[in-house]
């Protein structure tokens, strides 16, 4: 029997197409407990690695003949060795291409929208770490927002649309992965705004920015119109592209909202918090598509792959948008939050440019699920 | 952290699964009861031979990281559980959690088992070297003899009675139930 690679992007593809897929994944029951692959049509058997040195003869009544078969591991190694093992009981198996990290670091681009005179709107969905990222294109000129550090994919993509990268902006300071911001400005020489009060420790130089400034993308056809927005971050801000689309960072997702502890100021943000999901958001426009920067559950996916919903459903649908009670909001998000996400120090640290991790480290510190927000 | 251990596994520079696949081999060649240190460069092998050691019996001591090298220490399983204490004087874990300057902790444990974890001012002679070394301890002193689970300290107590200590006790169960505080070889 044949042993194939089956690639994150194969993986993704049959998530999206909810497709059955059963998933064998060899990582120690922690890690496979702390963060998997998932979807509506996988099913799971969680067997370490270390358990199948002997022989797999033990699992082969536990994996279904009627179904793909995934084996995953950290890496890709461990599921090589166990997906040969299978096939040599002449089992049909595939192994994850560079196991959970290659799927940590896969970007599936997806467009969002037609913009008015001939430009694209793209989400770049992160679906192994729930991370979103966004490309405006417009005549021939590329802004990023929110950027992860797998700069390649998005000056490709650029590249492909026969656009330059002239703006990167990232809508706060991020705690949960590392920004390709300051990278990819590097590499392709565009601008890179930040806002400022979430950079008021960073080491190099970036264009600072302000409530209601307006960037224009593209010979002034697209705008990007940043609003102050603070809560997830002290300097969190939101941009409309387009009047039609609001780009809400880390402050408001599809099924829940920003917590704000990240920086360690969660009762001082509290407010912030409030004061722009309830009273900032409540003013814009009720047809504003959100595009979040990140989902926490599959759920979240729209069916053709987008993340994002209209904010006049979140008004009505956000549990987090309906808490009437101010002690309650504050209480739902300053108490019994979700763990934090894998090394958001050294991340918030890297993010300000005052570490400078090896590639290696920069994978192992972004290990996980993203746990931005709460619900 | 000076750790002393029966044997050396190079597992630098290889990925998963290569280092628990040489640490499992390595571990079958060992004596119950000895130590190895497994020198590995793959980040997740922390948390696999943890979970690893723990599923097979073996006893995981700790991790140190120097330079990017991780050195895991392992002890191999031993039937010392089961083993019938013979020292007549046992004492429990509670009372020895406060003592006062008229008794010694005596830690009989491999060095490295008591690297990464031990009662704050217990001395360190492991059982293998306890007859070469039973000068170094104080005879006019009451001596409470630790291990894991009290069957290497019962040994050791039995010893040191045969050589005339005359205030010899044993820890029952010792540090596999220790609640009290614990401190690590720099």
């Amino acid at each position: 029997m044949t042993v194939n690679p089956m690639t994150a992007q194969e993986v993704t593809e049959k998530i999206l197409n909810n497709d059955q897929l059963f998933i064998l994944d060899v990582r120690n029951e922690d890690a496979f407990q702390d963060w998997k692959i998932e979807g509506k049509g996988i099913t799971y058997l969680n067997i370490p690695y270390f358990d199948l040195l002997d022989g797999v003869e033990e699992i082969l009544d536990q994996l279904p003949s009627d179904q793909d078969i995934l084996v995953v591991c950290a890496k890709e190694g461990s599921s090589i060795m166990v997906a040969d093992m299978l096939s040599e009981e002449g089992r049909d198996v595939s192994y994850l291409q560079g196991g959970m990290k290659a799927w940590s670091e896969y970007l599936q681009p997806v467009k969002v929208a037609d913009l008015n005179d001939g430009g694209e709107l793209y989400q770049f969905v992160r679906i192994g770490k729930g991370c979103l990222s966004y490309m405006v294109i417009s005549n021939s000129e590329a802004a990023i927002i929110d950027a992860t550090r797998m700069t390649d994919a998005y000056v490709a993509f650029a590249e492909n649309k026969g656009a330059k990268v002239v703006h990167i902006f990232d809508t706060h300071l991020h705690a949960d992965h590392i920004s390709g911001g300051r990278k990819l400005a590097a590499q392709t020489g565009a601008t890179y705004w930040l806002p400022p009060k979430d950079a008021d420790e960073v080491t190099f130089d970036y264009a600072p920015l302000e409530d209601q400034e307006i960037v224009k993308v593209g010979d002034t056809k697209i705008t990007i119109h940043a609003l102050y927005s603070p809560g997830h971050t002290i300097g969190s801000t939101s941009f409309v592209i387009d009047e039609q689309y609001l780009l809400s960072g880390d402050i408001l997702f599809i099924d829940s909202i920003g917590r704000p502890d990240l920086a360690g100021k969660a009762e001082d943000w509290v407010q912030d918090l409030r004061d722009t999901l309830y009273t900032r958001y409540k003013e814009l426009s009720d047809e504003l598509i959100v595009l979040p920067a990140h989902f926490m559950t599959i759920d979240e996916l729209n069916d053709d792959g987008t993340v994002s919903e209209r904010l006049d459903t979140l008004f009505k649908n956000n549990h987090g948008l309906n808490i009437e009670n101010e002690e309650e909001f504050r209480k739902m998000v300053t108490e019994n939050l979700p763990p934090q996400p894998n090394a958001y120090q050294e991340i918030r640290e890297m993010n300000m440019g005052k570490i400078n991790p090896s590639d290696e480290d920069q994978r192992e510190m972004e290990i996980g699920p993203n746990r931005c927000a709460v619900r | 952290m000076n750790i002393k251990t029966d044997q050396t596994l190079d597992a630098k520079g290889l990925a998963c699964p290569m280092p628990i696949v040489k640490a499992k081999k390595a571990i079958k060649e060992l004596a119950s009861g000895q130590v190895i240190k497994i020198e590995a460069t793959d980040k997740g092998s922390t948390a696999d031979m943890k979970a690893w050691a723990e599923k097979t019996g073996n006893q995981y001591l700790g991790t140190t990281e120097d330079h990017d090298v991780l050195s895991h220490y392992i002890r191999k399983s031993s039937d010392e559980d089961t083993q019938e204490k013979q020292h007549p004087n046992v004492v429990d874990n509670e009372s020895i959690e406060s003592l006062d300057e008229n008794a010694v902790i005596l830690d009989v444990r491999e060095s490295a088992e008591y690297a990464f974890g031990h009662i704050p001012g217990a001395i360190s002679i492991p059982l293998s070297d306890l007859d070469e070394r039973m000068g170094e301890i104080d005879d006019t002193k009451n001596i409470y003899v630790v291990c894991r689970t009290g069957n290497r300290s019962d040994m050791a107590s039995q010893k040191l009675a045969a050589r005339g200590f005359d205030h010899v006790y044993n820890v029952v169960p010792g540090m596999s139930e220790w609640s009290g505080e614990t401190k690590k070889s720099k």
